[in-house]
């Protein structure tokens, strides 16, 4: 008998000991993982910011390319480019992204608002090359030539998801006490919804544009054959040009977005191919501009909505 | 009374438009509805567009095209082609990927939303997803220049002579290996990197979605944290990690740029992972620009049309998935 209990509680015990070690082996394996992938991100960040500053230097982002073998030159044409095109797109995915986000804000469980969140999600999901290939055959077909307004349009239906969620989740948040408080004042429902909640909102929805712009401004797949790339391409040239001659506003800008452009992304790819060290050295600096850029646009744009989450919270 | 015989008489088609366009709602409404459809049409667009501008190229090859076969054709000047290789290369790379992302994102959500210290958790969530931030060109010339060679190509060598001599499973994984990285292997590592941000996001908000009684019954039973994971947790939530799963698997099959920046782009028969490959995604970024024939450019649509179909597919039962967890929770999910 005795001995039978002190089976049970050896048994209990040996049984309980392993149940903690596992427990406690388990935990701090994920802990672990948790920092292996933290490593792997210091890891790229630092490897990208130290090799970049080897090669960066303030001509680097304020002159245009030099030929092959001609110290010096940098990117210019792709710091422009890539402003022209990340503006566009974001002219284009902002109005329908927003007026969208009202919808999906105030109806979720209407069929269409169901099917609109669903669609939101699917096109986020879309791999960009099949976007570039839409952008080319929509666009670049019918026009006949590569331009920064196809890759501007392939961009924007990247970054309309992102737009949408992130407005609709912060137009989710403005009391509803608002939006009652306004309408019985008389207000129509588009003046209540244009001018109190989305100004109550607009903080949190210029964050979604960052992150957008981010995404964009970090995205080649789309544009290798609808902006092509362009290393002669002088915006400075181009409205100095039209000033001399004579011509109206609207044909400068359409001469600077209806020709081909470089990007950044698109530069450090093709700089990346090519066998001479000074290009190589040139894409790690494209990369390490790229880098900073997107990592200010995301930091921004999280300390904004945490600043922002913890003063409606009180 | 005057004014109202005025509005009487003026014809019936204007009253309609003034009764429409008074104080401004309906119009409103319509405008909405107008872009809510919007996203909904691009969708079609694409699929439908992909479709009509690759006609040629399927008229020509019919299924014969995507078929596996062992020594793949694909030769632009005299307009033969077999997409085999790329499907494969595709594939292969995301299923690796997949396979290697899900552990590790698995462990990292738990870390995150079960043992974490509340003023950490912010923080480390910020982190994670900056990794998901950084554009894919910059991954592929740190994938070149640092990853290949100082961990992939050692790597590389070390399962070639291990794994790579049992047979069977040794085909996946047999050499040589390429002194400067190149292979099926470096694309699938990069993915895994690539991919582990969204899988965690979402298997993390899934966990956060589960209602706290669960853990507390558990926990009240005498199970052990860890078994509270495990037999508890991860079960309740188990069609929103697959769906988690499936989103990082499309994210990989569409990825482009590291990809083809550092899988060799070559179409060699081999089917290992240690060779170099090509995919789906990067024979498009490579040929479409320089596409040599017409019929070259609608081949080159058509690789993207299979391509959007088999991501619309994924990411259609993956939302559903998440959806469906979310739906058993007061919660939102989203991905």
């Amino acid at each position: 008998m005795t001995s039978f209990q002190q089976m049970i509680a050896k048994n209990q015990t040996t049984l309980g000991t392993r149940r903690k070690m596992v427990n406690a082996l388990m935990l701090t394996v994920t802990g672990l993982l948790t920092l292996l992938v933290l490593a792997l991100l210091f890891w790229i960040v630092g490897y990208v910011l130290l090799r970049g500053m080897k090669a960066i230097n303030l001509s680097f982002i304020t002159q245009p390319p030099r030929p092959l073998g001609v110290a010096g030159g940098g990117v210019l044409h792709a710091i422009e480019g890539t402003i022209v095109i990340t503006v566009l797109a974001a002219l284009f995915a902002i109005p329908p992204g927003i007026l969208a986000a009202f919808y999906a804000a105030r109806n979720p469980n209407t069929p269409l608002g169901i099917a609109l969140r669903f669609s939101t999600d699917v096109l986020s999901g879309i791999p960009s090359i099949v976007i570039g290939l839409f952008a080319y055959a929509i666009l670049v077909k019918p026009m006949g030539h590569y331009s920064g307004l196809a890759g501007g349009a392939a961009l924007a239906i990247l970054m309309l998801p992102i737009i949408l969620r992130t407005t609709e989740e912060m137009l989710k948040l403005v009391p509803h006490d608002l939006y009652e408080g306004s309408l019985a004042l008389g207000a129509a429902e588009w003046k209540t919804s244009l001018s109190v909640i989305f100004p109550a909102a607009l903080d949190g929805i210029v964050t979604g544009f960052l992150l957008a712009i981010a995404r964009a401004a970090g995205e080649t797949a789309p544009l290798l054959f609808t902006t092509l790339g362009n290393e002669r391409y002088d915006i400075k040239g181009i409205i100095s040009n039209g000033i001399v001659q004579h011509q109206s506003f609207l044909m400068i800008i359409g001469r600077i977005v209806n020709q081909p452009v470089d990007s950044l992304p698109l530069t450090l790819w093709k700089y990346a191919q090519q066998p001479y060290p000074e290009r190589i050295d040139q894409s790690w600096a494209v990369a390490l501009v790229l880098m900073i850029f997107v990592l200010l646009m995301n930091i921004i744009a999280r300390l904004w909505i945490y600043f922002r989450m913890r003063r409606m919270k009180g | 009374m005057h004014t109202r015989n005025n509005i009487s008489s003026e014809p019936k088609f204007l009253r309609r438009l003034r009764d429409f366009f008074q104080h401004g709602d309906r119009p409103w409404r319509v405008l909405l509805i107008l872009m809510s459809l919007l996203l909904l049409v691009m969708i079609l667009a694409i699929g439908w567009l992909l479709w009509r501008e690759s006609a040629g190229s399927r008229i020509q090859f019919g299924l014969g095209f995507l078929t596996p076969t062992l020594n793949a054709n694909w030769d632009p000047v005299n307009d033969r082609f077999q997409a085999w290789p790329f499907i494969y290369g595709t594939l292969l790379t995301s299923l690796a990927a997949m396979l290697l992302a899900l552990p590790l994102s698995l462990g990292i959500a738990i870390f995150l939303s079960e043992l974490c210290p509340e003023r950490l958790r912010q923080p480390l969530n910020s982190l994670i997803e900056l990794l998901a931030a950084i554009p894919s060109v910059v991954y592929g010339l740190w994938g070149i220049f640092v990853f290949l060679p100082v961990v992939v190509a050692p790597f590389g060598q070390v399962l070639a002579d291990t794994i790579g001599r049992i047979p069977g499973l040794g085909l996946l994984f047999m050499g040589p290996m390429p002194e400067s990285g190149s292979s099926r292997l470096g694309a699938a590592l990069i993915l895994t990197i690539m991919i582990i941000p969204t899988i965690t996001a979402i298997t993390r908000d899934v966990l956060l979605a589960i209602p706290s009684h669960q853990r507390e019954a558990s926990m009240a039973m005498g199970a052990t944290r860890w078994e509270t994971i495990w037999k508890v947790l991860l079960p309740f939530g188990l069609s929103g990690i697959l769906g988690a799963v499936i989103i990082g698997l499309g994210r990989a099959l569409g990825e482009t740029m590291a990809v083809t920046m550092v899988i060799g782009n070559s179409i060699e028969g081999s089917p290992s992972l240690l060779r170099p490959g090509y995919t789906m995604s990067s024979v498009i970024a490579n040929e479409f620009a320089e596409a040599v024939t017409k019929l070259h450019t609608q081949v080159l649509i058509e690789v993207g049309l299979v391509l959007f179909f088999i991501t619309l597919l994924l990411n259609i039962i993956a939302r559903l998935l998440v959806w469906s967890v979310a739906r058993k929770t007061p919660q939102d999910v989203r991905a």
